[in-house]
């Protein structure tokens, strides 16, 4: 090999140089990320673990040196999270089903594509505000319902998003073949596409679920939340973000423990949900062979 | 002159009862979402009316906040929304494009599964968690060891006129700058994960070309992938700002919620989505205060839409293409 001239040695000396250093930073980058991620989890589990204890699921919210717990919290998390996933999740896989086998490229289906996308990380608080005006207020108070009505607002544009997109992963030999073994639209879609999807969809419900189990800012305008034991739907209802919400701002250790012990069950269960649903995704991945 | 009529066999394909039920069933479902968007709009700016009514324009450029006297300008929130975001923006950007970087490009392969697993666990994470994270262990830090330090610092900065002092504030940990930090850890895993499935999307190709030509990995990515991928790249951005300008819970914890012109960048403000939150309980149907919230809601509204819908035109572009 010929002697590089120093000029042209100094020059790719100095383009390696930026290369190592920028890729060196990238590396910090991620050990940022990765650090924030070990830090927040470190917090929540030597706050929170302190104060798990079996009344934290059996005794209610009370006054501090009462020994109170979460359960009603937990409970009305449950069932208002429960209710609104189950109006959510189907309503989102109809939605679904609609922008990847009915609507497709047409002028509506791209409308409604582009308003699900934006629904998708709208400002959480305003569907709060939006449910209190037409759920609550014309309905004569705070309750269970309009809770849930609100988070599955908040499910719904999730689970139509990962529908779509896991729909347009279905080979189109199969809809051929449906179609050719004489189906209908709705049994193509059904009885073939559908099936073939299940997994992708149920990870698409899991997320949402996760998503809507933390939310706190459309709870405040909705279900409002409740210090007794209520499982009345058209009562204020309590729930634990709601509880850790309060708590947290709290005067007293006792509730700003189980406020830390809220948030550690509530990341822990978001976090599980989470992994939960990256197992069915690819558990059916590997039975479509894709 | 005869149009070639459509074949006939696909007219002469009978209609069917439950196909057409299918059909119907998932239009509503289509509508429905629109309905949505187009009801939140309406209801937001119905109820906001009166505000918009009773102070004009001055509801979106006054900035005096007095529930006493029933004078509510927005200035105030809407100053401390953009604040917060654009400086959390900017902190979050660098280091979420270096994470997708990192990723894509030099991450060993055996890290980049579990990498990306965790970055995407860091989004998952509910907001009311970062509120309490930021409130308990991040502003008592900020207010012992980051602002004294800011502060003794940057006293050369010259103040804008006598009203903003930059980082001359006293040390209370809550404020726009710790706010901004809590959105900039909250966004940073949706920047990154964006930013990567972008950088992901460039054809191999592309980058062969410029490996060939002997360029280094990030003079590739430079002076190829990201021309080629420049507008997506920027959706990313405007996808992170968009979910900065309407987060609440996190910042309600850490803003310090004084309705206010900020004075310095470490000053206790609020957001419009903080506002709306803290003042809702005290706002009785019918008045005037609940009405002032719907209208925040109502800008609140525009102007992460019109930040949603550029994210998502910008990202879509370069899908098309």
């Amino acid at each position: 090999m010929k002697q590089l001239s120093p000029a042209t040695r100094a020059r790719y000396f100095r383009r390696q140089l930026v290369d190592r250093l920028m890729g060196g930073l990238c590396m910090l980058a991620a050990g940022i990320g990765l650090a924030l991620l070990g830090l927040i989890l470190w917090m929540l589990f030597s706050k929170g673990l302190g104060g798990l204890s079996l009344s934290v699921f059996t005794n209610s919210m009370a006054q501090p040196g009462a020994g109170g717990g979460l359960a009603n919290a937990i409970v009305g998390s449950i069932i208002q999270v429960g209710l609104g996933a189950m109006i959510g999740a189907p309503l989102g896989m109809m939605v679904g089903v609609y922008l990847s086998e009915v609507g497709k490229e047409s002028k509506f289906a791209s409308v409604v594509r582009f308003v699900n996308d934006i629904l998708l990380s709208a400002p959480s608080v305003l569907i709060g505000l939006f449910v209190y005006q037409i759920a609550v207020e014309p309905f004569g108070g705070f309750s269970g319902f309009a809770g849930a009505i609100s988070l599955a607002l908040i499910a719904m544009p999730i689970v139509a998003r990962t529908t779509e997109d896991i729909l347009r992963l279905v080979p189109q030999a199969y809809r051929d073949g449906a179609v050719a073994l004489g189906s209908r639209e709705n049994e193509v879609v059904r009885k073939v596409v559908l099936p073939a999807a299940f997994g992708g969809i149920l990870t698409g419900v899991l997320l949402a679920v996760a998503r809507i189990a933390g939310e706190t800012a459309p709870l405040l305008f909705t279900s409002l939340g409740n210090t007794n034991w209520s499982t009345d739907m058209t009562q204020p209802m309590a729930s634990l973000p709601i509880a850790i919400y309060r708590y947290a701002g709290s005067a007293y250790d006792e509730w700003v423990s189980l406020a830390w012990t809220g948030a550690m069950l509530i990341t822990v269960g978001v976090l599980l949900l989470n992994i939960l649903s990256r197992f069915s995704h690819a558990a059916v991945a590997g039975k479509t062979g894709g | 002159m005869t149009t070639p009529a459509a074949s006939p066999m696909i007219g002469a394909r009978r209609l069917h009862v439950g196909d057409t039920a299918f059909r119907i069933s998932l239009h509503i479902a289509g509508a429905i979402v629109v309905i949505v968007l187009l009801s939140i709009l309406a209801i937001m700016f119905i109820g906001g009316k009166l505000a918009f009514d009773t102070f004009g324009l001055g509801f979106i450029w006054g900035s005096e906040w007095n529930p006493v006297t029933q004078i509510y300008g927005a200035l105030p929130a809407i100053t401390g929304t953009l604040v917060t975001a654009l400086l959390a923006l900017l902190i979050a950007w660098p280091i979420g494009f270096g994470i997708a970087f990192f990723l894509t490009e030099t991450c060993p392969s055996k890290l980049r599964g579990p990498l990306g697993v965790a970055i995407e666990l860091l989004a998952a994470v509910p907001s009311i968690v970062y509120g309490m994270w930021g409130f308990f262990v991040l502003a008592p830090f900020m207010s012992e060891h980051v602002q004294p330090w800011l502060t003794a610092t940057f006293l050369w900065i010259p103040p804008v006129g006598d009203s903003f002092f930059w980082f001359t504030a006293p040390p209370i940990g809550v404020g726009m700058l710790t706010a901004s930090l809590i959105l900039a850890i909250m966004i940073l895993p949706f920047i990154a994960a964006t930013t990567r499935d972008v950088l992901q999307s460039t054809p191999q190709l592309l980058k062969d070309g410029a490996y060939a030509m002997g360029a280094t990995r990030w003079e590739a990515l430079t002076g190829v992938v990201i021309p080629a991928v420049r507008g997506s790249l920027f959706g990313a951005v405007f996808l992170g700002l968009g979910r900065a300008l309407g987060e609440t819970m996190a910042v309600v914890f850490v803003i310090g919620n004084a309705i206010r012109m900020p004075d310095s960048l470490m000053a206790p403000s609020a957001t419009i989505a903080s506002v709306v939150a803290n003042s809702f309980p005290e706002a009785e149907p019918g008045t005037l205060d609940l009405a002032v919230l719907l209208g925040l809601g109502f800008i609140l509204f525009v102007v992460s839409f019109s930040v949603l819908a550029i994210a998502r035109l910008l990202l879509r572009q370069e899908r098309m293409s």
